[in-house]
């Protein structure tokens, strides 16, 4: 899933400035789990933004609403009643979400309301671990199930390098070896002489040195006739 | 003056039974919110308290290590914390929430919370909220 960390309230005060009807969105996916954006945190965020408007007198009509899934068009739709007379976003969905909401409104200001900061999923209730890069060439099945790219602080392909110590890389004691962890894996499922398999330099172009990425899965595109006749979805 | 405390039914409110009495009963300024655990407590429930008009709120809960749902006062604890930062951000004094552990047997604390909230309001003055908003 997609982890997400709540901007300060400090920042959407500031970042509101002098719009005053705003609306506040929560989505129901992965920044709910993560405790960043689901209904709860919006729920929080409109009455402290109502707390501050109270005590400054800045008269702000701020109404919230929580999306089951703020990255799709047909989920985004059913706030567009809420959204009569706002003039300003505050986002608490992913940078994704954000961006969908934005394309669906886009004269109103969008303010990002958490900070999306990787792929991962808990170790623990309120401790997220990054996972995976998206680097769009995935090599799970040569290195146990544990991703090099974004496990490994260097992102190397044949690891580990002098930094690995006593399982721990030398970024950081708490940050687990991405290599050791690939080693500890192989061992287990029997498969040490993977270690020997040298993997290739990796084609970047498919990450995001290749620009913004877009797949298409020609099974699903609808044709002009179907969308002539069933009303394609925009 | 206007104090709201949200109180865990099982320790809070029975240790205020113990402390007041129908000839001394505690301050009318007072509300008391009876929770079934102070884990209960919400963000919103505190925050929304303070847009009311309360000149200080606290939540009062069971002793660390006696809570019936095991943990529920640890984790208002924290969402206590995290409203003060809350309350700073939006332009309100986080002294003005606080957070009290107490068993049922120990009444004899009650009043000291009590005035401990009462000397926050004083140094403090009133809400500002309720100035702005008439």
């Amino acid at each position: 899933m997609i982890i997400a960390e709540q901007k300060p309230l400090d920042f959407v005060i500031e970042t509101l400035d002098e719009h005053k009807n705003v609306l506040v969105v929560g989505c129901r996916s992965c920044v709910a789990v993560c405790l960043a954006g689901g209904e709860k945190e919006a729920g929080i965020l409109k009455e402290s933004l109502h707390l501050h408007s109270d005590l400054t007198g800045k008269g702000w009509n701020i109404e919230e609403i929580t999306l089951e899934r703020a990255c799709e068009k047909e989920w985004v739709r059913e706030m567009a009643s809420a959204m009569e007379g706002k003039d300003a976003v505050v986002s608490l969905a992913c940078g994704v979400g954000a961006q969908v909401i934005h394309e669906m409104y886009p004269s109103v200001l969008m303010v990002p309301g958490v900070n999306t900061v990787s792929m991962g999923a808990p170790d623990e209730q309120g401790i997220y671990m990054e996972k995976c890069a998206g680097c769009g060439d995935c090599v799970l099945h040569l290195t146990g199930g544990i991703c090099p790219v974004a496990r490994c602080s260097k992102s190397l392909m044949n690891g580990p390098c002098g930094g690995s110590q006593k399982g721990k890389c030398e970024i950081d004691p708490d940050t687990p070896c991405g290599w050791d962890l690939i080693y500890r894996s192989l061992k287990e499922q029997g498969r040490l002489d993977l270690m020997d398999v040298l993997i290739p330099p990796k084609n970047w172009r498919l990450s995001r040195s290749g620009g913004p990425r877009k797949t298409v899965r020609k099974e699903a595109v609808q044709t002009p006739e179907e969308k002539r006749i069933g009303g394609a979805s925009q | 003056m206007r104090i709201i405390g949200f109180v865990c039914r099982d320790s809070a409110l029975p240790a205020v039974e113990h402390a007041a009495s129908k000839e001394d009963p505690y301050p009318s300024f007072i509300t008391l919110v009876e929770m079934p655990c102070t884990g209960r407590v919400d963000v919103v429930h505190i925050l929304r308290a303070f847009r009311e008009g309360a000149d200080a709120v606290f939540v009062a809960g069971c002793l660390e290590g006696n809570c019936k749902y095991q943990y529920g006062n640890i984790e208002a604890r924290k969402r206590v914390t995290l409203t003060k930062s809350l309350l700073q951000a939006a332009g309100l004094e986080p002294e003005r929430l606080e957070m009290f552990n107490l068993a049922s047997n120990q009444g004899w604390r009650f009043p000291e919370i009590v005035q401990e909230m009462v000397s926050r309001v004083e140094r403090l003055g009133p809400n500002p909220i309720g100035k702005v908003k008439t």
